[in-house]
């Protein structure tokens, strides 16, 4: 059993890692700029298509094959300069202060928009580019294979949340964030940049999803639709951690892939709706998740 | 003017409630009881604790500790609109409206909501809800805009809207907190003497925030004193007024 | 707020003139209303400022229903189907709904559109029941006895799509105009306040949720009808973008904005189908951007505001 349910565990763990980025720029986003975008999905998939294309081009181009990882980190940071600031300072701002149900609906807006500009541009096959995986090899422990590649996604994500906690707590800008996240008014009133704080949280947000679609390429490829199963999985893993909550997240991610793993062992048929049932039972008794606290409006 | 008989239980009774937020204790052991056909009046300095304890008694906020009766039957940790049912009906600091709605449709569907609010296909503009719905407004001066979307209403017409919503349910205990707050000093005593009289007039028992202390000293009953999450004086309006804690800690503030 | 009644009289006598006039735009129009049920539900929970990024799966499950009464337990009747599967995608409705009216906002949204891709995959999964991703075919059925040909039903379908636009239609209005109807509005603008009125915003969400399922269930069966065939992508969440659309097209004034916004938009796809059947959904979300812009009351709204009132909603 061990021997099954251990390979079973790491392999939905990498996955979890890759959705935890996406749900750490979703609720990242959320928390500076109190906007849940439901085009966040796309960047996933889009960043994916584009580390994809690159990763193909280089290796076409015979270039070294090591530049495909690089690649990884560039092509998220391409996508992410590319609609961040756009997305933000057109769309996304006009929406500010203007009641949840027009972010919603503009958001969504941007989410139909973008799911039909991505089979314009990058066609209805799938695309898929295993270099990283092949450089990177297998390793054997216990007498159990794991590939390096998804021991190297969980890592990273670990990176990433220990990252974000030194960014917060360290650096000027992390901590003008976290003031922005506090209380908006008292940071307004501090002469803090706020919208220029709402531009960065949105851009990098990106970044984080499209570096999750990234690093899925190599080992799980792109297909049309894979921004709409993202971005729902993706708001199930903010939401069962609480919304705004980074560490939450990453827990969720964690509790999500052992649902995955408990389902693909016990009833194969719920795998895929494993998340779903998950969030569904958090939220039932936590509606709020598992770190998130209500705000009680003041009356 | 206390109840008339010494046996007769409280309307209302609040036994050891408390909340905190974080580390700042909002309601620390309160106790309180409130008589049938008493006015009473909440004073205290800001932050005092106030808005909460009407937010523990209302069932908007869930005690971490204690009981609440009405009637002698308990009502701690209900729902606001059970305890509504039951026969609380309370206007807010900040006025809680239906700001889509005009004033009148905003009384209508609060009549509505108090005949019960299943009544299939009838439509809400029915001439009995629109005739007493009218009669409310004219009580409080507020007929003139029957027909304003309330959102749209000055701060100090959206108070009365707010209060003439919980009159119109009826109910047996009327919690207001601020009444005349964002209301000159001359309406003050205008509206306080219609709603006071009103209220009178239907039986109805109130429990008040107020800080202004001559709106206190001429409607309440009893004054009850709070100050950080606890009550610390109560009485008659002239014993509260002439304990010199409750000048100190309260009266600066007026 | 008056209603512009005699142009809603002018463009449903120009309705009723279409099989006449414009045969080839039949099957459109009826189409268009069955969706317009559809809208018509998301525009209700509009009303309580509720957006569900789902509500296509009532729609499937409506339809489906009727394909699989009629192709797998011998239940011919029109009367019958449309009545079965409209009470079995309002059960669904009672029992999702159960749990998602107690969310709002993005919650709410996103548990719709959650619940909304589970129902698309059951239904292109459970072979047995729904056919897979082939879907389930739909025979012309029965009426009270009467066994009509595919063109016959057609045109009769036609006008019973109509009849029940009008009916159902004015029975939304009614439910709107309601003490019920106005706590579903209130919810939107002030649940604090409803709740202190001692009256359950669940209990108001949950059963506009009901209806709202009901109509988007009456919808599916209608298009099962007059497509002939059911397919998963019914229950696709870009169809429920689709609804969304439609929804805030038709602004969310009046009961008549779902239909209208629905034969606009039907009429638009075909006529765009030959231009950019790959990029419907870029034009979908597109629209919806505008929509948000420039006419935050919809098409609707512009009829109204032609007419003098220009009370602002917003969303
Ligand atoms: N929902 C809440 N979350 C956190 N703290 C709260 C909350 N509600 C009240 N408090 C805190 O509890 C204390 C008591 O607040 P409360 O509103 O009851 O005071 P109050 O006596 O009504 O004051 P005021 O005269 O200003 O209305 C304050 O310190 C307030 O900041
Ligand atoms: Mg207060």
């Amino acid at each position: 059993m061990f021997q099954t349910i251990v390979p079973l565990f790491v392999d939905a763990l990498a996955n979890a890692a890759l959705i935890f980025f996406v749900a750490f720029g979703l609720t990242l986003v959320f928390s500076v700029l109190r906007i849940l975008n439901v085009a966040h999905g796309s960047f996933y998939s889009i960043g994916a298509y584009v580390s994809a294309s690159i990763g193909l081009w280089i290796v076409s181009a015979g270039l070294n094959p090591w530049l495909t990882f690089p690649a990884l980190l560039v092509s998220a940071a391409l996508v992410a300069a590319l609609f961040g600031p756009l997305i933000e300072r057109t769309l996304v701002q006009w929406t500010y202060g203007r009641g949840e149900a027009v972010q919603i609906l503009m958001t969504f807006g941007l989410f139909l928009i973008l799911e039909d500009l991505q089979r314009l541009v990058f066609g209805v096959s799938s695309y898929y580019e295993d270099t990283p995986v092949a450089l990177l090899g297998s390793i054997e422990i216990g007498g159990i294979i794991y590939l390096n590649y998804q021991l190297l996604l969980i890592a990273l994500a670990v990176v990433a949340l220990v990252a974000m906690r030194v960014f917060i707590g360290h650096t000027r800008m992390g901590r003008l964030l976290a003031v922005v996240v506090a209380d908006r008014e008292i940071s307004e009133a501090l002469g803090i940049d706020t919208r220029r704080m709402f531009t960065i949280a949105f851009t990098l947000g990106i970044f984080l999803a499209a570096l999750g679609g990234a690093l899925a390429t190599p080992t799980a490829g792109v297909a049309p639709g894979l921004g709409a199963d993202t971005m729902v999985l993706a708001f199930a893993v903010a939401a069962i951690g609480g919304l705004g909550q980074v560490e939450g997240a990453a827990l969720a991610a964690v509790i999500v892939a052992a649902a995955r793993v408990l389902a693909i062992y016990l009833f194969p048929a719920l795998d895929a709706v494993a998340p779903y049932l998950v969030m569904l039972i958090v939220l039932l008794v936590r509606p709020y998740g598992l770190f998130g606290k209500p705000a009680i409006r003041r009356i | 003017m206390t109840s008339n008989s010494a046996s007769a239980q409280p309307l209302l009774r609040a036994e050891d409630l408390a909340i905190s937020f974080g580390a700042i204790k909002a309601a620390d052991g309160v106790d309180f009881a409130l008589q049938r056909n008493e006015f009473v009046a909440i004073i205290g300095p800001n932050g005092a604790g106030k808005t909460t304890f009407l937010n523990l008694v209302t069932g908007y906020l869930k005690p971490h500790r204690g009981n609440v009766w009405l009637d002698g039957r308990p009502i701690t940790r209900m729902a606001p609109r059970r305890i509504s049912r039951q026969g609380i009906a309370r206007a807010f600091q900040i006025p809680q409206l239906f700001t889509d709605h005009s004033l009148i449709d905003n009384l209508m569907l609060a009549i509505a909501a108090r005949e019960g609010i299943w009544q299939g296909l009838t439509p809400l503009n029915r001439r009995a809800y629109r005739d007493e719905a009218m009669e409310v407004l004219e009580l409080l001066g507020l007929a003139a805009d029957a027909e304003t979307m309330t959102g749209t209403l000055p701060e100090g017409l959206r108070k009365l809207a707010d209060i003439t919503l919980a009159f119109a349910l009826n109910p047996k205990l009327l919690v207001l907190d601020e009444p005349t707050s964002g209301v000159s000093s001359i309406e003050r005593f205008r509206i306080m003497e219609t709603l006071m009289n009103a209220m009178r007039r239907r039986g109805l028992s109130a429990l008040f925030v107020e800080h202004d202390m001559e709106v206190v000293q001429k409607y309440a009953d009893r004054v009850v004193v709070w100050n950080a999450g606890h009550v610390m004086a109560e009485g008659t309006p002239a014993e509260v007024m002439s304990n010199p804690e409750v000048l100190e800690s309260v009266v600066g503030v007026v | 707020m008056r209603k512009p009644i005699p142009l809603l009289v002018a463009a449903l006598a120009l309705l009723l003139l279409v099989p006449v006039a414009f045969p080839h735009l039949k099957f459109v129009i009826t189409l268009a209303v069955a969706k317009g049920f559809a809208a018509l539900g998301v525009a209700l929970l509009l009303r309580g400022g509720l957006i569900s990024l789902g509500h296509a799966m009532y729609f499937a499950i409506g339809a489906y229903a009727t394909a699989f009464l009629g192709s797998k337990a011998g239940v011919s009747d029109l009367v019958l189907l449309l009545v079965a599967s409209t009470a079995v995608a309002a059960l669904a409705g009672l029992v999702f709904g159960a749990f998602l009216v107690r969310y709002r906002a993005i919650f709410f949204a996103m548990l719709n559109l959650a619940v909304s891709m589970v129902i698309f995959a059951l239904t292109s999964k459970l072979y047995g029941i729904t056919g897979g991703t082939d879907g389930l075919r739909v025979a012309v059925p029965t009426v009270l006895g009467w066994a009509p040909g595919k063109a016959a039903f057609d045109g009769f379908l036609f006008y019973l799509c109509i009849l029940l636009m009008v009916v159902l239609g004015w029975l939304v209005h009614r439910y709107l105009q309601s003490p019920l109807g106005h706590a579903l509005s209130a919810i939107h603008t002030n649940e604090v306040r409803l709740e202190y009125l001692g009256v359950s915003a669940w209990q108001t969400l949950l059963t506009s949720y009901t209806i709202s399922a009901a109509l988007a269930g009456l919808g599916g069966a209608l298009a099962a009808m007059s497509i002939g065939h059911v397919l998963p992508e019914f229950a696709f969440w870009t169809e429920s973008g689709h609804l969304v659309l439609t929804a805030v097209l038709g602004g969310i004034g009046g009961v008549a904005g779902a239909f209208i916004g629905s034969v606009f938009l039907e009429i638009l796809h075909t006529v765009a189908v030959g231009v950019a059947a790959e990029a419907w959904n870029l034009i979908i979300g597109l629209a919806l951007i505008c929509v948000i812009f420039f006419l935050p009351r919809g098409i609707y709204g512009l009829i109204e505001a032609r007419r003098g009132s220009t009370k602002e909603t917003g969303l």
